[in-house]
């Protein structure tokens, strides 16, 4: 914990470091479809997070073993890159990725349709290429829609994104610096109606500040899903818009 | 708020508050239709669906697929059909009556059949048949795979894209529900017909694809003579 003036460490004239407010995202920046041998995929900047989502299948599980008679399974694989943060991170899987992968897919999971693919497997690949605080956040955001992309059903998307607290003020989406010197983070991950499928917490807050946070966190994941949205949407617009000149004309129905 | 025709949709959106409209690619819940994936929104006999933008080839009873066989085992051969899920042939399904012995004659690993699902179980077992006369081993032409999302574009309505392309250009042409097709004809038709296959994938969500694709033809025809 730090002992400084909290004030000034952390808000200044009601902005904070970044110049944001405390209920104010950091820009984000969603393209949908950037690998072509994946049958899903998404690239997603969420401030200084830079983050690439795919997703395979459903198909085929290998190791046999693992599969299931009357659903799909889903893997979700959590990565970061040797070069996504300061001090060159060790690569592999480690016991926070591992973590991570698990939350987040269990935060996919309750939206992806299984029933509707016996015996086959969903996987989804998160790589982070850049890290500032938030990136399993950024990932699950980046999932979401690669899944999506990927022509998985499910019964929404899933929007994700955290509030925490530093120097005393309850903050939305925490950057690294105050996260690392802050007292407390929480990401969730929210479906549009409201479903929370993920929760986390770590550091303190109390009772009326939880409540606060929790429902900061809420906004932003509907921000958040407005600009999921309009990426999928656009995506169908750049294609249509290149094939077609006259795309608003008449109608056909194809059977 | 009520989707338009031909509006993009994503996962959970609202397309409709009737529950008697529910049609693929859509859910109830709530006595209220939502989609269950990314496309488009279409009416088709007063229901509301949902038509994907991408996707797996899932197999159903009754598809016309192209396949490969991929392995021999007991009395079965194993066919991949574009899915995550392999189809069975068995060796009855082989429209002559052949010794288990023999099965490596008829279709070796690598064979390329045009075949039908007969069945799909719950478990996703597949079955599938070569006993009809449409259906055969593939010795000549080519095969091309495209979208199995874009199939049902490449058909068109009650045929009218695939019987154009058959007329147009001079080629025996056989479509799989998954996403492959064979092609056979002289080089230089064959050509034309890839080509225009994939035109057809590429622009498959556009309205007035057939006019176009018609137009297509006739300039590569003419450049050609």
């Amino acid at each position: 914990m730090i002992f400084m003036d909290e004030d000034l460490s952390f808000l200044k004239n009601g902005f904070r470091l970044d110049g944001r407010r405390l209920d104010e995202l950091r820009p984000i920046k969603i393209e949908v479809g950037v690998l072509s041998r994946a049958d899903g995929s998404c690239y997603i900047e969420m401030g200084d997070n830079k983050v690439i989502a795919a997703v395979y299948g459903p198909r085929e599980v290998h190791p046999r073993h693992l599969q299931k008679v009357t659903r799909a399974i889903v893997r979700f694989r959590y990565n970061m890159a040797s070069f996504s943060v300061e001090e060159r991170k060790r690569p592999g899987p480690d016991r926070r990725s591992h973590e991570v992968s698990k939350v987040s897919r269990e935060a996919l999971e309750s939206v992806i349709m299984t029933a509707y693919f016996p015996r086959s497997v969903v996987d989804i690949f998160v790589e982070v290429l850049q890290a500032d605080a938030g990136t399993r956040t950024a990932g699950i955001n980046a999932a979401s829609v690669a899944l999506a992309d990927a022509g998985i059903p499910m019964t929404s998307l899933v929007s994700a994104c955290a509030a925490g607290k530093a120097g005393g003020h309850i903050m939305l989406d925490l950057m690294k610096d105050e996260d690392n010197f802050g007292e407390a983070d929480m990401p969730i991950a929210m479906t549009p109606n409201g479903e929370i499928s993920l929760l986390q917490m770590d550091g303190n807050f109390t009772q009326e500040e939880f409540g606060k946070a929790l429902e900061l966190a809420k906004n932003g994941c509907r921000q958040i899903y407005d600009i999921q949205r309009k990426a999928l949407s656009d995506k169908y617009r750049k294609i249509s818009g290149e094939q077609s000149k006259e795309i608003a004309g008449g109608v056909e129905v194809y059977e | 708020m009520d989707f338009m025709y031909r509006d993009v949709v994503v996962p959970g959106d609202l397309i409709s508050e009737d529950p008697e409209k529910a049609g693929e690619g859509t859910y109830v819940k709530d006595d209220k239709v939502y989609s269950f994936l990314y496309g488009l929104v279409s009416t088709y006999k007063d229901k509301v669906r949902v038509i994907p933008l991408a996707g797996k080839y899932i197999p159903a009873p009754g598809d016309a697929v192209i396949g490969v066989v991929e392995d021999i085992v007991f009395s079965n051969w194993i066919i991949n059909v574009n899915s995550p899920y392999d189809g069975l042939l068995h060796i009855s399904e082989y429209p002559k009556k052949i010794d288990l012995s023999e099965m490596t004659k008829h279709l070796r690993i690598g064979s390329t059949v045009m075949a039908k699902v007969k069945d799909v179980d719950p478990t996703m077992k597949v079955e599938i048949t070569l006993n009809d006369r449409m259906l055969g081993i593939l010795k000549k032409g080519r095969v091309v795979e495209i979208s199995p999302t874009k199939v049902p574009r490449l058909i068109g309505k009650g045929g009218s894209m695939i019987n154009m392309l058959k007329t147009e250009i001079k080629c025996d042409m056989f479509v799989g529900q998954n996403g492959r097709i064979w092609v056979d004809g002289n080089e230089e038709d064959m050509d034309l017909a890839l080509k225009t296959i994939l035109i057809i994938e590429k622009e498959a969500h556009t309205t007035g694809l057939t006019d176009r694709i018609s137009e297509f033809l006739k300039i590569e025809k003419e450049a050609r003579s």
